[in-house]
């Protein structure tokens, strides 16, 4: 059985696993043999994949409550969406969105700021390798958890009824649901390090800030530094959206054109958040470039 | 010999070439210290005072007050939400995969010349650029209010995610076996079935699997534009001040995002073997 999966596994990707159909007590007979590349229970549990997303798939569109005249509506509506939109209102911008726009790219650099506050004592309470209690690495775990899966939206309605609408909640929101992202990949990198570093260190009778400033941190920097401009990138996408719930930022302007229907507003603000995605994917490969 | 591995010698000042372990590093001191200006001043900007520290103290006392015991009276109308992103986020999620697969074969630059993958490129940075929210915005307007606009909206984020790293996977085969195939005569599109797919096949379904995840998300969330799903109710909930509904409906979406990120991991575990050769080609 071992080796017959050693040779197949050049000969295939996947483990192969042999059938063997041939008369025991005649030597020499044919031997015939069936080379497959699954087990039977990896095939039932792929077959089971398989069917519940089809299921899956067909009872939502089965059941999924589309309004037929709607779909055939749309290419009008679009049209009549772009003509409104068309020409941008230029002049808005310098008026209200401009303002606007910086305090969602505030909202978005100190709501990373604190979240990276946040995440890097807990990142290391995380790591199995930097605190050995394991109690310890759960509750930090949990709290990651708890970080990550409630939305940023949520998580700007909840601090709009603590704080009031504002960019103060829209930042905070931001840091929030950044915790669990930046933590939980950090606490990643951390146990992946290697020991040797942090042994010798301990060997030198180093206590443990250097061991961290000096074991760890040469190891993890260039994936500490990537994860957080990722998640600088994806805060800046997000902050745009929170103003939507009143959490301040460029999300606001975009409502309040919307509300009153003036299109051509809303062109500019959609502009505007396009160009500062853009230049903010640019300025994270260049600094990606610098850095790393 | 000895003065060799002192390395700074006898006098004070080290002799060029020596190394200190951990120089310091003015030019990254000096971007901490501006780092640390930036967020004096951007925490300027936000207008947080003491004061409002402290009635925000209490707001947050009288919110959570009022949000225990949640208000599961309402069950029926969040089962209905629910199960409507649910299907928002599966027919996104199959929808995207599907258009993901022939845009990220585009977008591959080692398969396609240069005039194919730069516009299938631009479709996926297109995709990418802005949140799901604001997508829904767009097809709320353009398909009216309902599941529609969402499952759209998160097939345009779909696309955005699981094809640009589908590319990026493809960008990183070992193209050793595509020659292979190549030489056995093999048609453009066999090339792709058993030279490419083979060897991106198990980190496709990764990325499927977590986006899965993220329209799951997401899709309680395109409710608050009207684009369907269990948003709508929350976002009202939120705006009548009834927190206690708002505790039950967070509680069940986090329920069924735990519940989707189970299956999606035991997915990702039926095809476990498959992602370590997914991965053989590129250790070689």
């Amino acid at each position: 059985m071992d080796g017959s999966r050693g040779v197949a596994e050049n000969l295939t990707p996947g483990t192969a696993v042999r059938r063997e159909s041939h008369a025991s007590g005649q030597p020499g007979s044919a031997v015939r043999r069936e080379w497959q590349r699954f087990t039977a229970g990896e095939r039932l549990a792929r077959f089971a994949v398989y069917f519940f997303v089809v299921a899956a798939f067909v009872l939502s569109l089965g059941t999924v409550e589309v309004i037929p005249e709607f779909l055939w509506d749309a290419p009008a509506q679009v049209q009549d969406l772009l003509v409104r939109m068309w020409p941008p209102d230029y002049a808005h911008y310098p008026a209200s969105v401009h303002a606007a726009l910086v305090e969602t790219l505030h909202m978005a650099t100190l709501g990373t700021v604190i979240a990276v506050l946040l995440a890097v004592p807990l990142g290391l309470l995380a790591a199995s390798n930097v605190m050995p209690s394991r109690t310890v690495n759960t509750v930090a775990k949990l709290a990651l958890v708890t970080s990550r899966s409630v939305n940023s939206l949520v998580w700007a309605l909840l601090f709009i009824a603590v704080f009031g609408p504002g960019a103060l909640a829209g930042t905070l929101a931001i840091a929030f649901r950044s915790i669990g992202f930046v933590g939980k990949l950090l606490g990643e990198a951390l146990e992946e390090a290697h020991r040797g570093p942090v042994e010798a260190l301990k060997a030198s009778g180093a206590p443990w800030p250097s061991l961290l400033v000096f074991g760890y941190w040469p190891q993890v920097k260039p994936a500490f530094w990537a994860l957080v401009l990722l998640r600088w990138d994806i805060n800046v996408r997000e902050s745009a959206v929170l103003g939507l719930v009143g959490a301040g930022g460029i999300g606001v302007a975009l409502n309040t054109a919307m509300n009153l229907f003036q299109w051509d507003r809303v062109a500019v603000v959609l502009l505007a958040i396009f160009a500062v995605v853009i230049v903010a994917e640019v300025v994270v490969t260049w600094v990606r470039g610098r850095i790393l | 010999m000895n003065e060799a591995l002192a390395g700074g010698g006898s006098s004070g000042k080290p002799v060029p070439g020596s190394r200190r372990a951990f120089e310091p590093d003015w030019l990254a001191r000096l971007g901490w210290l501006a780092a640390i200006l930036y967020v004096v001043y951007a925490a300027s900007l936000l207008d947080f005072t003491w004061a409002r520290f402290v009635t925000g103290l209490e707001q947050a006392a009288r919110f959570f007050d009022r949000m225990f015991p949640p208000d599961f009276s309402r069950w029926e109308a969040v089962l209905k939400g629910l199960k409507e992103s649910l299907e928002i986020a599966v027919l996104a999620s199959v929808g995207g995969i599907l258009l993901s697969l022939p845009i990220g074969f585009l977008a591959a630059r080692n398969l396609m010349p240069a005039w194919v993958n730069w516009p299938a490129r631009a479709v996926i940075a297109l995709c990418r650029t802005f949140h799901p929210v604001i997508v829904a915005i767009i097809f709320v307007k353009a398909v009216g209010f309902g599941a529609l606009a969402g499952i759209l909206a998160l097939v345009i984020a779909s696309v955005g995610f699981i094809a640009k790293l589908f590319a990026e996977a493809i960008e990183e085969i070992s193209l050793k076996q595509v020659e292979a195939v190549r030489a056995t005569g093999a048609s453009f599109m066999n090339v792709i079935a058993f030279g490419v797919l083979p060897q991106v096949a198990a980190r496709f379904i990764g990325f499927s699997t977590y986006q899965f995840d993220s329209n799951v998300r997401n899709s309680t969330m395109v409710g608050i534009v009207g684009a369907g799903g269990i948003g709508a109710p929350l976002f009202v909930a939120f705006q009548r001040f009834d927190y206690d509904v708002v505790c039950a409906i967070l509680i069940a979406i986090v329920a069924v995002v735990f519940l989707c990120e189970i299956l999606s991991n035991q997915v990702k575990r039926v095809f476990g073997e498959a992602v370590q050769d997914g991965r053989e080609p590129r250790r070689g």
